[in-house]
């Protein structure tokens, strides 16, 4: 189970050595920007967008004090996580709408990045709140990309307008807008042919095509796995025909789509929607707070470290992982873990927002609330010698926990087995932190420049 | 054309880009420092070369520095040259030959060209006499089976199809049936994309290469996993998990003519040592090379 991936772990390593400072110093400092920078490479981030981002971010922690509740690789986490989300910009970018009551969304992007699925998905999305969208393809150029559209559009029964024996965009596009005219439809939106933004022919034939139609919103389609490209192609569509926005496609894979992080430095341009699959109902909001952690590769850690900040005992806490380091992880632990995890809300919550379960991925198990009160109960029933050795734990002792706890032999055997589970779990989770480090930079401590 | 000025037009951006970052960052003295040696490294990564790789490379280079003090711009050229060719390896085409059935499994992640390429290979092997079947295994995407028809017919070469929705295996198994009683020398099966993480689709996959393996178990079978160069370092995973699932024999490159850089092949052959067979050149017919790693990486550096 990668629960500590990602960041968030590397930085646990780096700030495990500087526990009891209270104050960051500059060599921390520098040992984690070569983290985040390479973090963030690895997220393909554009270099240029990671080497400003990161002389911003030692900037901001420098100096910080160390907060109680929190360790300083937490400290230094949230500070680029806020960086990022400020970056990643805000949710609920509308779509644009225009005010002739004739609406034109015009799709653009790189050959595969997902304009035609995208395109039913808006047409049903548009659908379902009521408006009356027609589909276009001026897809002239790519095998069956007219009849693609016509069958998505079929599923999801909106009308569809092609043309798959013309050769000309530009005309096509013409009797498409005299088509949803026609039919009295609101929105018209049209999918081009996938290009490329050096090929100046291409290009050409976009802006022949917007000046037939005359987009009301210009979208640029982004495949999440994209490279360190992204920001040239960004910017070659927006010189070309100046974009209004931006959405993000296969978010479903498990690409970290450093992209988006990019793009919205670069252009300033909102991401409006995220596409996470290939069915037609697959389009989501976007918020910039989970694409940060994705971008990170943290789950929800910052919720979980802002729930800590009100509840943890920093100290308490630091002890465990230390022990947990040593695999000296034992009853008293356990106990104690149980009495945080009630102070901060119910068990599932806190699950979804551990690294590495996506923020989701939680099954649906009851966590009985009840069950801890219960286990507590047959801890404290221990004395402090079978809470650190539970080796000790004999059938006899069992008897006397039970009677004690109010509880039956069974519920004790169980809670030793779930202990003796957590204490094997947390064995590999403490061989991640020993084991599986960056690749070693062997730069000496130049590392990367920037 | 040449191979070699096939990958020199679709790389032209690429070494422009590498030749004017060198020669900025070496312009006054022709001699590389530290500093510049970091600029370097960047460069690679700009290039999508990827952390890891690029940290490679550049420990190569300053290794090479080290041993013979010679840090001319040419002799930095020379190690990074050679050192790239290290992580490619030697040339792999596919090894298919006339007379036998040879079977390609084309995968890949949504949209990569895997698709257009089966189409490209089998227009190449039909101009060397091959008799050809298409298998249209992608019963998913919209259209995905009309698409590979228009392949067919531009290729001359019979497309075995069920329906849209159907079961991809079927289609296999039946292909596999068709290409034997028909004696044809290349059976190409295209199939969905699918993203590498997703378990249900990738189990669908391992189950298609096991069809081949029962039903062809005679068969010279290849499996082409189809990675988009414009792809950043996920390709690196990619190549992972679909190798584990679908023993992916070699790689194919596409969309190499456009904004990408290229430096993930690099990247996925340093992570992965999956040999590359095939680069993407275009959208045509005719716009498919062997990948020839000298080629490629004499036409990504500068001379
Ligand atoms: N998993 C996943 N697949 C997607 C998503 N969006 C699109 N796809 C898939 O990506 C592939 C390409 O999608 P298309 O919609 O054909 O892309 P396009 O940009 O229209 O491609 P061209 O017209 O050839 O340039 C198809 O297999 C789609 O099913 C997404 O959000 N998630
Ligand atoms: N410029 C360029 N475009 C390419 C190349 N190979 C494929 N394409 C384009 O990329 C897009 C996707 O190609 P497909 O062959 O449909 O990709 P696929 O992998 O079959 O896609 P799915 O089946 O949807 O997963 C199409 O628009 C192709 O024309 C290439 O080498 N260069
Ligand atoms: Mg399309
Ligand atoms: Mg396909």
């Amino acid at each position: 189970m990668a629960l500590f991936e990602g960041l968030s772990a590397k930085l646990a390593d780096i700030t495990a050595k500087m526990r009891g400072k209270s104050r960051v110093t500059e060599q921390d400092i520098k040992d984690m920007m070569r983290e985040i920078r390479l973090a963030l490479l690895e997220a393909d981030v554009n270099f240029t967008v990671v080497k400003e981002l990161v002389a911003e971010i030692s900037d901001k922690c420098r100096g910080v004090e160390v907060m109680e509740s929190l360790t300083p690789g937490q400290q230094v986490v949230k500070i680029v996580h806020d960086s990022l989300v400020d970056i990643l910009g805000q949710t609920n970018s509308k779509l644009l709408v225009s005010p002739s009551g004739f609406t034109v969304i015009m799709l653009y992007g790189l050959q595969g990045a997902g304009k035609t699925t995208t395109a039913a998905k808006l047409a049903l999305m548009l659908k379902k709140k009521g408006k009356k969208p027609m589909l276009t393809s001026v897809d002239v150029h790519r095998p069956a990309a007219a009849r693609q559209l016509d069958v998505l559009a079929k599923q999801i029964d909106v009308p569809c307008f092609i043309q798959p024996e013309e050769s000309d965009a530009v005309a096509i596009a013409k009797r498409a807008v005299d088509r949803a005219k026609y039919l009295l439809c609101d929105t018209l939106i049209v999918d081009t042919a996938g290009r490329m933004t050096i090929d100046e022919l291409m290009m050409t034939e976009l802006k022949q095509i917007g000046k037939v139609v005359n987009p009301t919103e210009k979208l640029l389609i982004v495949d999440a796995m994209i490279g360190q490209e992204a920001v040239n192609v960004a910017l070659g569509f927006d010189k070309e025909i100046g974009l209004d926005g931006f959405i993000m496609t296969k978010l479903d894979g498990d690409a970290r789509g450093g992209a988006a992080l990019s793009i919205r430095k670069i252009t300033g341009k909102p991401i409006k929607l995220i596409c996470v699959g290939e069915k037609v109902d697959a389009i989501e909001e976007y918020y910039p707070d989970r694409m940060a952690s994705r971008i990170l590769g943290m789950g929800d850690v910052m919720s979980l470290i802002e729930k800590a900040t009100a509840h943890l005992d920093e100290k308490k806490a630091a002890d465990a992982l230390d022990r947990l380091k040593k695999n000296q992880f034992t009853l008293e632990d356990m106990l104690s873990q149980f009495e945080e995890v009630k102070k901060m809300g119910s068990i599932k919550d806190v699950l979804a927002m551990l690294p590495g379960m996506g923020g989701k991925a939680v099954p649906d198990a009851n966590v009985d609330e009840s069950a801890i009160d219960r286990s507590q109960a047959i801890i404290r029933s221990m004395t402090i010698k079978e809470r650190q050795n539970p080796g000790l734990l004999n059938a006899s002792r069992r008897k006397r926990i039970a009677a004690g706890s109010g509880t039956t032999v069974q519920n004790v055997n169980q809670l030793i087995k779930q202990f003796e589970e957590t204490q094997k779990m947390m064995k590999q989770f403490s061989g991640m932190f020993k084991g599986k480090k960056m690749p070693n930079l062997g730069l000496g401590k130049r590392g990367f420049p920037f | 054309m040449g191979i070699f000025d096939v990958f020199r037009k679709g790389l032209q951006k690429t070494r422009d880009f590498v030749t004017e970052g060198i020669g900025k960052i070496a312009a006054n003295i022709g001699i590389f420092d530290e500093d510049m040696l970091d600029e370097l490294e960047m460069l690679l990564v700009q290039a999508d070369i990827g952390a890891a790789c690029s940290i490679h490379l550049m420990n190569k280079v300053r290794g090479h520095i080290k041993q013979t003090g010679d840090a001319s711009k040419e002799a930095v050229v020379a190690t990074l040259r050679q050192e790239m060719k290290v992580i490619l390896g030697q040339a792999k085409p596919l090894n298919f030959q006339k007379g036998r059935l040879n079977i390609l499994l084309m995968v890949g992640v949504n949209g990569t060209g895997k698709t257009t390429t089966s189409g490209k290979i089998c227009a190449r092997y039909q101009a060397q006499g091959y008799k050809i079947l298409l298998g249209a295994a992608d019963t998913f995407r919209a259209a995905a089976i009309e698409q590979l028809t228009v392949w067919g017919e531009r290729t001359n070469t019979p497309v075995i199809a069920h329906q849209e929705g159907s079961d991809p295996a079927a289609v296999v198994f039946d292909a596999i049936a068709a290409a034997k009683s028909r004696k044809a020398d290349l059976l190409i099966l295209d199939t969905a994309g699918r993203l590498h993480n997703k378990v249900n689709l990738m189990d669908e996959l391992g189950k298609i290469r096991r069809i081949i393996q029962r039903e062809a178990g005679e068969a010279h079978v290849e499996t082409l996993l189809v990675i988009d160069a414009t792809t950043g370092q996920n390709a690196v995973s990619q190549a992972k998990v679909f190798t584990d699932v679908a023993e992916v024999t070699s790689l194919a490159i596409t969309k190499l003519d456009g904004n990408a850089k290229g430096g993930v092949a690099l990247a996925v052959a340093y992570e992965t040592h999956t040999p590359i067979a095939l680069a993407g050149l275009g959208e045509k017919l005719e716009d498919l090379m062997d990948f020839d790693p000298e080629a490629f990486v004499d036409s990504l550096l500068p001379q």
